[in-house]
């Protein structure tokens, strides 16, 4: 694996749908760093593009699937994971990643969220928050820091946010990262990480969402929350993830929490079929 | 810094200087490139992209280094970053 | 068992495990379905003996994840199928419309029960029919097939495998609690390749392939994942291309194609039996469960001098309309038993046009008919 950055090499236009470009994010929105960074991971680890799925969800991430030119299937809210687990499970060879926002994944998609990691299923989940739900004008999300004001809760918000890294952690995730977009390099190489290695990784990326989140929020330019970002994270790679809170003015910790080796469910499925086949021999 | 005489392998270790190229239709001046160059190779104009955005340019690529950094960040994949003699393209 | 394990040979088992060893024999490898009465056997039946086959059984958190993995199983491909009852086919129906949507062959088990809500979770209904044909948001067709018994179950899944696959379309299997727990015999035959039938793959390549550009028959050649088509699928409407496309009139060709991939092809999908029809008065209409009784209702009513016949319908969507229309003209009455307080009667008094009374003979379910009720209805009709 080739650590320094390639400048010759512009090969991630080969990734993208070159004719549906520009994409429809706004300007100052971070998820097209977050592809990119995806990209360019890919080629860096040298992983045949042909055997990679990605499925997203729904929200501005979910968009993600349209520009990248791989299998690509934009399913619906929430449900993306148990989408994937299906792939995984039909076709082995398949590399699948999940690319979908916070509301998709740990809203509505939360139970399968949750149950996907504790299966350890072979799979890297990459959830771009950006604290809302963008793609409908900025609405409350379970990561959205308390007071954080969203269209939903012009008073502030009033829930406590999920402590993604930690919730990953508990539910039996075997890698456990998180970047911003800021920390583009890092956010390569971690992604690049998280889709050689077998079972379940999940890799929380922070992005600015100036025209709701950012608005509402005193970031009202992507510089902005890059800035925030650039004050407030602090790279802490082991940390123990119960500290990866995120309040509404910082810090941001990130860094790779979790990097462990457990069986994975195509593990534990290949034991049971074995045990099935011996069963039936023994019968005869 | 100022050096009193140049490394024996100075010419093995000099930065290749850069060229940067950004793309108008993509550009939507979020100006995160200009922000987070090293050198400050980049600044934003007052010139219009097709679609309305106010477009970054270089301002003074000798100060180039060809870090890629810019090409990074740019979340339009508007940037493209090439050093002397070799065309930008893929390999 | 044959050397893939596929059973062979005559057995006494219920609906559900009939269900289940159709789909085997039709080359069903994933399942992934949540445990609900009454169709829990189905699943039970498939943890055992997919692990033998070589296939994946999965128990996923909820009926929407079953859904969805059977969706991405069969885009990794393998067909592949889940089954459920009322409070989980709700659940489904995101879902189906997503696999309407994306064209996705798979099959979908329901083996009703008393409903709404809860309900009586182990005993008999048939209050999900329309929700069926209609159960998900926006205008589609859906393939609906109602068995009568544990062989009809295993043969039925057999043939609904080769829908989805032929028309790239979930086919719905709409049991029911009495023919899924009933234990009967079922002769499984070993099941030819040549019978079975595959969802058409791409002849061009990658650089020319369009995920949603169809023949005359309006089907879609399907890539799968894994296979360096590169393709992108969606949920929004969408092009040839598979690209989203927001206009009305992308809106209008794909949804049309959609609707019409089964309308046009509705004489090769929509099957039906016929008993004494020819020269009846009355027609009793029936399906699933119902069709046993009235087999036995249609006996009485001809001994006591009553033109009576039985159409017993073996496809409940896309609906037998013509079938009815053409009926209707020689007719008096259709009499529909039940058990729900009125779905397919509706369907049979919209195509009846007013040349023949449709008449209702409901259960709201919990147990099903008695012939004799069946009879009087037959009786008053015949008046």
């Amino acid at each position: 694996m080739n650590d320094g950055l390639n400048v010759e090499n512009h090969s991630i236009e080969r990734y993208l749908r070159l004719d549906r470009l520009p994409h429809i994010w706004c300007a100052g929105c971070g998820i097209g760093i977050a592809v990119g960074c995806f990209l360019r991971a890919i080629d860096r680890a040298n992983i045949d593009p042909d055997k990679i799925s990605l499925v997203s969800g729904i929200g501005c991430t979910g968009r993600v699937a349209g520009y990248v030119k791989l299998d690509s299937f934009h399913t619906t809210h929430g449900r993306a994971i148990p989408f994937a687990t299906g792939l995984v499970l039909a076709n082995p060879e398949l590399n699948v990643v999940v690319f979908s926002g916070d509301g998709d994944l740990a809203a509505i998609g939360g139970n399968h969220l949750i149950h996907a990691a504790r299966r350890n299923i072979d799979m890297t989940v990459i959830c771009v928050n950006n604290f809302n739900y963008g793609m409908t004008g900025g609405q409350v999300g379970p990561t959205a820091p308390l007071e954080a004001r969203t269209s939903t809760t012009p008073y502030g918000n009033f829930e406590p946010a999920f402590n993604l890294p930690y919730l990953m952690s508990a539910s039996g995730a075997t890698y456990v990262a998180r970047w911003t977009v800021l920390h583009a390099r890092q956010l390569e190489r971690a992604i690049a990480e998280a889709m050689t290695k077998p079972g379940f990784s999940f890799i929380e990326v922070i992005s600015p969402c100036p025209v709701v989140y950012g608005r509402m929020n005193k970031e009202p330019k992507g510089l902005d929350s890059m800035h925030f970002y650039q004050e407030k994270s602090v790279i802490r790679n082991g940390a123990d993830p119960k500290d990866a809170d995120i309040e509404l003015n910082g810090p941001i910790l990130v860094g790779k929490f979790i990097d462990e080796t457990r069986p994975t469910l195509r593990d534990r499925l290949c034991q049971v079929s074995a045990k099935a086949q011996e069963k039936v021999k023994a019968k005869v | 810094m100022k050096l009193w005489r140049k490394p024996f392998d100075y010419a093995d270790k000099a930065t290749k200087p850069g060229q940067v190229h950004i793309d108008e239709e993509r550009c939507k001046g979020c100006g995160f490139c200009v922000e987070f160059c090293p050198t400050e190779v980049l600044r934003m104009s007052l010139e219009l992209s097709p679609k309305g955005y106010n477009l970054v340019v270089v301002d003074d690529e000798s100060k180039c280094l060809a870090c890629g950094f810019c090409e990074l960040i740019c979340p339009e994949f508007a940037i493209k970053v090439s050093t002397t003699n070799n065309a930008c393209g893929d390999n | 068992m044959t050397e893939n394990q596929e059973l062979e040979g005559e057995f006494f088992i219920n609906g559900d495990v009939a269900c289940a060893e159709g789909a085997i024999s039709a080359g069903c490898r994933f399942f992934a379905g949540y445990p609900i009465t009454p169709a829990t056997e189905v699943a039970e039946r498939m943890s055992t003996r997919l692990p033998q086959v070589g296939g994946v059984y999965v128990q996923m958190e909820d009926e929407l994840a079953s859904m969805s993995a059977v969706l991405g199983a069969s885009w990794g491909g393998v067909k592949a199928m889940t089954s459920t009852s009322g409070p989980g086919f709700s659940l489904m129906m995101e879902n189906l419309g997503l696999g309407v949507m994306l064209e996705t062959p798979c099959v979908l088990v329901n083996i009703q029960r008393a409903a709404p809500s809860t309900g009586l979770p182990t005993m008999v209904g048939q209050g999900d029919m329309m929700q069926a044909r209609w159960g998900s948001h926006g205008s589609y067709e859906i393939i609906a097939l109602a068995p009568t018994s544990p062989q009809d179950i295993f043969d039925l899944t057999i043939t609904a495998f080769n829908l989805s696959e032929k028309y790239r379309v979930p086919v719905l299997i709409m049991s029911d609690e009495v023919v899924g727990h009933m234990s009967e015999k079922v002769i499984m035959p070993r099941v030819a390749q040549e019978a079975l039938i595959e969802r058409r793959r791409p002849d061009v390549g990658p650089e020319e392939y369009l995920p949603y550009r169809a023949d005359g028959d309006l089907v879609p050649p399907m890539a799968m994942a894994g296979e360096g088509y590169h393709f992108h699928v969606t949920g929004l409407t969408h092009d040839e291309r598979g690209y989203p496309v927001m206009t009305a009139e992308a809106q209008d060709i794909l949804v049309r194609r959609l609707v019409d991939k089964i309308r046009l092809n509705r004489h090769d999908i929509i099957k039906y039996k016929e008993v004494q029809v020819e020269d009846a008065d009355i027609i009793v209409c029936a399906y699933g469960v119902s069709v046993r009784i009235a087999q036995s209702a249609v006996r009485m009513a001809r001994d006591e001098g009553i033109r009576a016949g039985l159409l017993h319908l073996v496809t409940i969507w896309p609906f037998a309309e013509e079938r009815i229309r053409e009926l209707s003209l020689q007719a008096k009455a259709f009499v529909v038993p039940e058990i729900n307080y009125g779905q397919i009667v509706l369907e049979v008094e919209r195509c009846a046009g007013g040349r023949a009374r449709a008449i209702l003979v409901p259960h709201m379910g919990g147990s099903v008919h008695s012939p004799q009720t069946i009879l009087e209805a037959i009786r008053e009709a015949a008046q």
